[in-house]
């Protein structure tokens, strides 16, 4: 077998254009999914105009408090270009340098403040969006009202806290400014005790009892406002989301986007090699020679899988060390990514084997591989929910069928501890490799009858 | 007819393809250092008789029996890698076939097929006379002691036939049996020493070219005037082919 491997290797060696795309179609693809990660494809690009005054407050009852920073927390969510004027975030949306633009105008605060006035007028920001798109304006108006969402939310926040402090203020009493003043408030609490206090040293009668009412009152109005208190915070955010992950866990974008260009590489690498190596004993005539006793079918198998493993193996790490450059890498898992590559490459070499099998030509064998290959890395790629569930369940049968998705599965798993099954994704690809291998076996059967 | 001495025996060969058949019961001997032709119109089964014999097809009904020793099997196409040198595929098939010095086998081949200066030469350069030499190296490497060759000398000009049949001449002289098909009538008149004729599958004639000639004459004299090449197209219309 050592002997077919170096033959093959060496005819790799003389197929300059072969083994040029071999490393340079990895590193092509670690470069273009580093860019894609390093770029942070999360952030929105938009134009911001503040035009609010950098002195402006936002006043609740009696309280100046700082205006929330409207500007920096939206800024740390979207990739923000800073314009001058409103003028020059139309120009930037019209030329498509930013996807939107977000203008805060001067009479923003304001507004705001006139809210707790008996004249109150709704604080609005313009948002200007190129929609040459369809997809990219829901997208941006998305992204936009969630950040929108989260100002309100935040103002809201800080609205309530206020409410809630006064109200403590009433029930426990302190001190308290009023135009520049200190003033000192009893409080509920201390009122119902002076009250209580007083109380014996009243005659029976009216005076006696209305005290009595007095002092009931301030008991009552204490302890319901302690309970009113939690529910004013509760206003700001009424609906808390518990978020449970049933369907199995994930692990974050960047690492899945690993994932999915190892897989990648790994399938077209090993399954082109694979399917190619072993049309290639066929197209040179050799194939009956070689079977006449030199080598049995099963071994030359052999022979082209693992052929297909050491170079998928060598490409996918590549790839991965090409990556390192923009991501960090846990390499401390990579006994674990060494095991996803070698079953992820015998079961995808498997797989190339039964379609070199099937085929005379090395061109059509290739072409096969692709037609096969493509459609099933992105029927891989497809999420449940994207699709209805009748044709999600038959995507899940076809992928299944077929090592991709496993592989990407045990690349995630090998990536990041919060991927899918690891042990799981290893038997899949192991019951694979099995399967496929009998195929070829069946496939070469008919190569020796031909 | 069957002999003790024989390096190969085929019996009763049946061979279908489908429904078709490919060859129905043919026979053929061949004793040390024989030279035997098979020839035939197109789809006759010469093909399909020598893969069975070397062990590539196998018979639906009949069998085959060698005297001992390898059998060599020259392909009609060349079965060799294109993107290897010719030293480079003798020597991987001298590895393959378990040579204990693979390099000394690969020597010999070389001097023996006169390739000794282009050893290191990818085969894809080489023209399709060459190719045919390092094919035929190949079969060569075991030291067969039955030699198969599927029309070698298609593609090579009248030197390197002469040269392929000076070299395989040599063979036989020393003792390998040669059993080639070929659609050359005067390479079977000169190289064979007898010759099994096939048509659809059938065997018509075997025996030496005289003997042909001689069947010829008895079914028609007039017929058996001319060269061998005449009195072969004679006998097939004789048998209704």
């Amino acid at each position: 077998m050592r002997w077919l491997l170096l033959k093959d290797l060496q005819i790799l060696r003389r197929s300059p254009l072969q083994a040029a795309l071999l490393v340079v179609y990895p590193v092509l693809i670690a470069v273009l999914v580093g860019f894609a990660i390093s770029r942070d494809g999360d952030k929105t690009r938009v134009a911001f105009l503040n035009e609010v005054p950098a002195d402006a407050r936002i006043s609740v009852g009696g309280e100046q408090m700082a205006a929330v920073n409207v500007g920096d927390r939206i800024c740390r969510r979207v990739e923000c270009v800073h314009v001058g004027s409103r003028e020059e975030a139309v120009a930037e949306v019209e030329s498509g340098d930013v996807q939107a633009a977000l203008v805060l105008p001067a009479d923003l605060v304001s507004r705001i403040n006139s809210l707790s006035t008996f004249n109150p007028r709704t604080p609005q920001v313009e948002v200007l969006l190129n929609e040459d798109s369809p997809v990219k304006a829901q997208l941006v108006d998305d992204r936009i009202d969630a950040l929108l969402a989260e100002a309100n939310l935040a103002i809201a926040k800080r609205i309530a806290g206020e409410g809630s402090r006064y109200l403590k203020l009433v029930i426990d009493g302190g001190d308290f400014e009023v135009l520049g003043q200190a003033v000192q408030i009893l409080g509920l609490r201390a009122s119902a005790r002076i009250l209580a206090a007083l109380e014996p040293s009243l005659p029976e009668g009216p005076l006696r009892d209305s005290l009595t009412r007095v002092r009931s009152f301030a008991e009552q109005a204490r302890d319901n406002l302690d309970i009113a208190s939690p529910l004013i915070d509760r206003l700001a955010q009424p609906i808390a989301v518990d978020k449970v992950s049933v369907g199995g866990s994930s692990p974050p974008l960047d690492v899945f986007a690993i994932a999915v260009a190892a897989t990648l590489t790994l399938a077209f690498v090993t399954i082109l090699l694979v399917a190619g190596s072993l049309a290639l004993e066929r197209e040179e005539n050799a194939f009956a020679r070689l079977t006449r006793g030199l080598v049995s079918p099963a071994a030359l198998l052999g022979e082209k899988i693992l052929l297909g493993v050491i170079a998928g193996l060598v490409v996918t790490l590549l790839m991965l060390a090409g990556l390192e450059v923009f991501v960090s890498l846990r390499w401390e898992r990579f006994g674990l990514w060494l095991a996803a590559i070698l079953a992820g490459a015998a079961a995808l070499g498997a797989a190339g084997a039964a379609l070199g099998a099937a085929a005379r030509e090395v061109r059509a064998v290739s072409l096969l591989a692709f037609m096969v290959t493509l459609p099933i890395a992105f029927l891989s790629l497809i999420p449940s929910g994207a699709v209805a569930g009748g044709l999600y369940d038959a995507i899940g049968i076809v992928t299944a069928a077929f090592p991709f998705k496993p592989a990407l599965h045990a690349f995630e798993a090998a990536l990041d501890p919060a991927g899918p099954s690891f042990g799981l994704a290893l038997l899949h690809l192991a019951i694979l490799a099995a399967a496929y291998g009998a195929l070829a076996r069946l496939g070469l059967r008919r190569f020796s009858a031909a | 007819m069957s002999r003790d001495d024989a390096a190969l025996e085929a019996r009763g060969l049946v061979k279908l393809y489908g429904e078709r058949e490919a060859l129905r019961g043919v026979g053929l001997e061949a004793a040390a250092g024989e030279r035997v032709a098979v020839i035939g119109p197109n789809g006759a089964g010469k093909t399909t008789l020598l893969s069975i014999l070397a062990g590539i097809l196998r018979p639906d009904e009949g069998e085959v029996r060698t005297g001992g020793g390898e059998v060599g099997w020259v392909p009609q196409q060349a079965a060799l890698y294109r993107r290897l040198t010719v030293e480079e595929n003798l020597m991987l098939f001298a590895r393959l076939e378990g040579h204990g010095d693979p390099l000394a086998s690969t020597e010999r081949m070389l001097d023996l097929i006169g390739l000794r200066e282009r050893r290191g030469e990818i085969l894809a350069r080489l023209s399709g006379g060459n190719r045919q030499r390092v094919n035929i190296a190949i079969g060569l490497l075991a030291q067969p002691a039955v030699l198969l060759l599927d029309e070698p000398g298609v593609g090579l000009d009248l030197r390197q036939r002469a040269r392929l049949w000076e070299f395989i001449s040599a063979l036989a002289d020393d003792g390998t049996t040669v059993v080639f098909s070929t659609h050359d009538i005067q390479e079977v008149e000169r190289y064979g020493d007898r010759l099994l004729v096939l048509a659809d599958g059938e065997s018509l004639f075997d025996g030496s070219a005289d003997a042909l000639r001689a069947a010829v004459r008895e079914a028609s004299p007039e017929a058996a005037v001319g060269d061998f090449e005449s009195a072969v197209v004679a006998f097939l219309r004789q048998r209704g082919r």
